[in-house]
This record gives C-alpha cells, structure tokens and sequence, in this order.
C-alpha cells in the first residue's frame, strides 16, 4: 500500500504520547481531571472530540472498535466515528459488545457486562461536577485538592426540597475510591452501578474542556446520596417492547402524532442479540 | 469566666505595596465579648478584618486563635486546609452585601444546611429541620424555607446570612458593616435580633462599622482607627461618652442628631 495520508489513528505520535502520559496519570490518581493538550479534531466540539482523541491514543492495529451514541450502533455520530477509525487505523469494527476490545460511548454503558481487558471511553461535554454550584475554575481544584465536596450535597438537597427526591437523572455525581468526585459524563444514573467495580478500564476524554480521568478495573465507584434519600436508578413499567427484557434501560420511541409510543432498549446490540435468540415481546393479560 | 482569651494580636501589619492598608495593630479579644472597629472609609478598618480572618495575608505581625482543642495557633501559619475548615466550622464571616455571603440561586433551607453538609451531615431530614429551626431563629417564616434568596428583601437576605454563619456554633464571628444599606427601622430589628443571638449564644464577635450608633449599641468594646493606626480603645460607653483623642471626638460630634 502506498504511503498514508494520516499518521496511524490520524494524531501524529508525539500527540498520542501526549494523551497517554495524561492516560498514565489519570489512571493513577481514580477520577482526577488530568489537563491535556487537547487538539483541533475534524469535527465540531461537543460531538466527541475528546473520547476521538483518547480512542486514537489508545487504539492498536489488532483491535476491534465499537462507537454508540445513546446506546445505539447506528446513530450518525456512531457510525462517522466508527467510519473514521476504520480509515484512519484501518482497525475492525463491530457492533457487538461482546467482540469490542475498545468501545466508545456517549451517553450509555452497554448492557451486555464488560470484561477484564475492554476498554471502554466516554465522550465527556463537562468534567467538572461542581461546576455549575462553583463557576471559579482556581475553587473548584482548591475544593478537589482538599475534598471539599459539601457543596456537592447542596444540589442533591435542592433536588429534594423541590420535587421531593433527588431527581438528578444523568451526570449523576460519583465519589472513586473514596477520594475524587467524578461525573461519569452524561450517562443516566440507571448506568452508575455498572461502574462499580467493573472488570473493564473506563477512559473520560473531554476534548473542549481539555481534561482526561479514568476508572481503573475494579475501583469503587459510589453515586452520592443522604441517609435518609438513599441511591436509586430509574425503572420501567413495562419490559422492552422488541425484545422483552427487563432491567434495561429504554428509550421511548414516538411511532405517530396520535400519542402512540413504545419503550425499546437503548441498547441496540442487546436488543437486536435478544431477538436473534428468539425472545420476543412479552405477551400480557392487558394487551387489546 | 475563662481567664484567656480567644485571640491575641500582635503588631499586625497588611501593607499593599508601599502604601498602607493598617499598621502596628495589637489588642485581646475576650469569649464572648464584641469589639467594634470604627473609623471613616479608607481608615483600615476592612483590611484589618480581612487580614485577621485570613482572607488577606498579613506583611508582619501574629495573630493566636485558641483553637476548640485548646491549643494556641498563629493563624497565618495555618495550612490552606485548616483555615478553610475554621472558616466554615469555627468562624463566620457577615458581608455587608448579603449577595456575597448567600448562594443566590439554591434555596435558603440549602444555604442554612451547606456548612452542615460541609461537616459530614448526611441525612436530609436533619439538615432541613436544623435549617427550618435556625429560619425561625432569625425571624424568617418556616415556609420560606425552599424560597431562593433572591425573592427575599434586604433585611431577610442579612438575617439568612447570620443563621447560615451561626448553625454551626461559630466561637468568632466577623462581621462587616452588616447593617449597611438596611432601612432604619429593619436595621434596628436586625440589631435587635444580632444582640440576642450574640448574648445567647456568647459568639465573640469583630464588628466593622462606621455607624457609631450600632458600634454603641452592640459592642463591649471599641477599636478607633485612623489611617491605618488604632488611635483609641476602650470600653464602647467610655470612647463615645468621653472621647480622648481629637480623630475621636471629630468622629463623634459628627453623628447628626435628629
């Protein structure tokens, strides 16, 4: 094959060495915000320039990549940066979770359970959790430097003393290891417990905000909550109207303009491996 | 009566380059007692408050707080961690603009509880009615509790202020002008409710003011400052009945008689 146009993984070398001494850090310091040299991606902010940039860093000729977006395979971010990566690393694709070495989201953890040796990167608009309690940059780092986070709990009471539970639903804040808090990048908080001592390498790349942290495999990730209001992730009435599963989370899907609706998986790969199984949507007494 | 007292300052200076924000300052502040510092604009008196609560550096000088665990501590030696963790447990700063001391747009039931929740306080149901019991405190009605500080006027936003510094039972309190800007009759019902919590609570209290009538009314004891320097002290009562030195009685045959 004649020369490349791009380097491998597009970011030239000293970049990608960059990103991985930011890598290396994050890694050993759970949840703190690592500044990078964030660069110019052929994409507009706010649609994954920094999890492109730590995939890049990370990505190896061997591996297989996933990219969703919301939980799906098939979104137009998804595919383009999946497409990107098939060009520019010339690495497999899949949509299965399963076969992913290195998977990257926004917005989900897919809910097939990641393994030891996965990697999984988040697409992260805002790192800083306190940042819209503490809009000064130089307070925020004193408040992590010192584990002031009291501040934290004054947005879950709010949230209480207005619609009576915390009803924070993504973003939801986490505390690692016992030391930093973290937002987990907009995933909902039906997602927070997956990242609890989960066997895969979790990456959060925030290209805008120049900013990278990790998760290493089995790290205690703890969503905050008081005594008397404690944790919950959202449920759903009804199971996934393709598949059938329940404990999913899923996305309500508007089928006319006369108020039908139906609730599926988020997870696209899940959804359709169930179907493929031969589950199918769960027949009730109620059904007309 | 405790025969030490709470701090003890010595020889404090804050320059701002060559010129001078107060010099030489030295004085006792007693458990319980109030010291007004009072002077004109520009006399140093701010300065001296913003020093002695570590919000400025000092250029010279020490200030010894005698900590809850009894030991005495110069506080500009303090790690950044120990003067934050006294600011917010230990000590309460008042502002003059209430807006620099609340969080505008959380609730005042969230303004009273963040100090507890600063602490460790983790139960929701705690922190409310320790939130709704100081409200009463200062005289602001029990349903105003999940109301942001903004819908409030004033002299409701001054006394939110003073119970979101007092829940969690400060031993010394700065305060800065804190009834300036307050209507004569609200500024009076503040004193009034500043007094009672001040004796109830015995709360050592710096008072920065320059009305001498709330000088008068609420403080032991009084600081007179004059470029920077302390010209007086004394016994509140004695300063502004028998001034000794003439910036002294300048400053109180100033005060309009209606």
């Amino acid at each position: 094959m004649s020369a490349r146009a791009y380097n491998f993984a597009y970011l030239d070398e000293q970049t990608k060495r960059m990103i991985r001494r930011a890598l290396l850090k994050a890694v050993a310091i759970p949840g703190y915000q690592v500044p990078f040299a964030s660069r110019e991606m052929p994409m507009p902010y706010g649609w994954g320039t920094g999890g492109v940039q730590v995939t890049a860093a990370v990505i190896g000729p061997d591996d297989v990549l996933k990219v969703i977006d919301q939980g799906a395979d098939d979104t137009t971010n998804a595919v383009s940066i999946r497409a990107f990566f098939a060009k520019v690393a010339e690495v497999k694709t899949t949509t299965r979770t399963a076969e992913a070495t290195l998977i990257q989201t926004r917005h989900r953890i897919p809910e097939h359970p990641l393994t030891s040796g996965q990697i999984l990167v988040y697409q992260v608009p805002i790192p800083e959790p306190l940042r819209f309690l503490e809009p000064r940059e130089t307070e925020t780092r004193t408040m992590h430097a010192l584990s002031e986070y009291g501040l934290m709990h004054v947005k879950l009471y709010e949230d209480i003393a207005r619609h009576g539970h915390i009803a924070t639903t993504y973003a939801y804040p986490v505390k690692v290891e016992g030391r930093y808090l973290m937002d987990p990048s907009p995933i909902p908080k039906f997602d927070n417990p997956k990242m609890h001592r989960s066997p895969a390498l979790q990456l959060f790349g925030a290209g805008r905000e120049k900013r990278i942290y990790a998760i290493p495999p089995f790290t205690e990730v703890v969503s905050l909550d008081f005594d008397d209001h404690p944790f919950t992730v959202q449920e759903f009435g009804a199971p996934c109207a393709l598949c059938g599963a329940e404990g999913v989370y899923l996305d309500e899907v508007v089928l006319d303009d006369k108020g039908g609706h139906m609730f599926v998986c988020s997870d696209t790969d899940f959804c359709e491996d169930r179907r493929a199984q031969g589950f199918g949507p769960q027949v009730t007494e109620a059904a007309e | 009566m405790t025969s030490e007292p709470l701090l003890r300052v010595t020889g404090l200076e804050k320059m701002y380059g060559t010129r001078v924000g107060c010099r030489d300052v030295s004085f006792e502040l007693w458990p319980g007692e109030v010291l007004a510092v009072v002077g004109e604009s520009g006399s140093g008196k701010t300065t001296l408050l913003n020093t002695l609560s570590t919000r400025l550096a000092a250029t010279a000088g020490r200030a010894e707080y005698l900590m809850r665990d009894g030991v005495w501590r110069n506080l500009f030696d303090l790690s950044e961690a120990e003067r934050r963790l006294l600011m917010r447990t230990d000590w309460g700063f008042v502002h003059q603009n209430p807006a620099d001391g609340l969080r505008m747009t959380v609730s005042a039931g969230a303004n009273v509880g963040e100090r507890l929740m600063a602490v460790g306080e983790r139960h929701y149901g705690r922190i409310r009615s320790t939130a709704v019991d100081w409200l009463t405190r200062v005289e602001i009605a029990a349903d105003r509790v999940d109301d942001e500080p903004r819908r409030f006027s004033g002299g409701m936003r001054q006394r939110l202020q003073i119970a979101r510094n007092l829940v969690t039972h400060p031993r010394l309190v700065f305060m800065d002008e804190p009834t300036g800007g307050l209507d004569v009759s609200v500024q009076a019902r503040l004193l009034d409710l500043l007094r009672g919590l001040v004796s109830d609570l015995g709360i050592s209290v710096i008072l920065v003011t320059h009305d001498l009538a709330v000088a008068r009314l609420l403080s032991h004891r009084m600081m007179v400052m004059k470029d920077g320097l302390v010209v007086e002290t004394g016994l509140t009562d004695r300063v502004l009945d028998d001034p000794r030195e003439p910036y002294t009685q300048l400053l109180v045959s100033s005060i309009l008689m209606v």
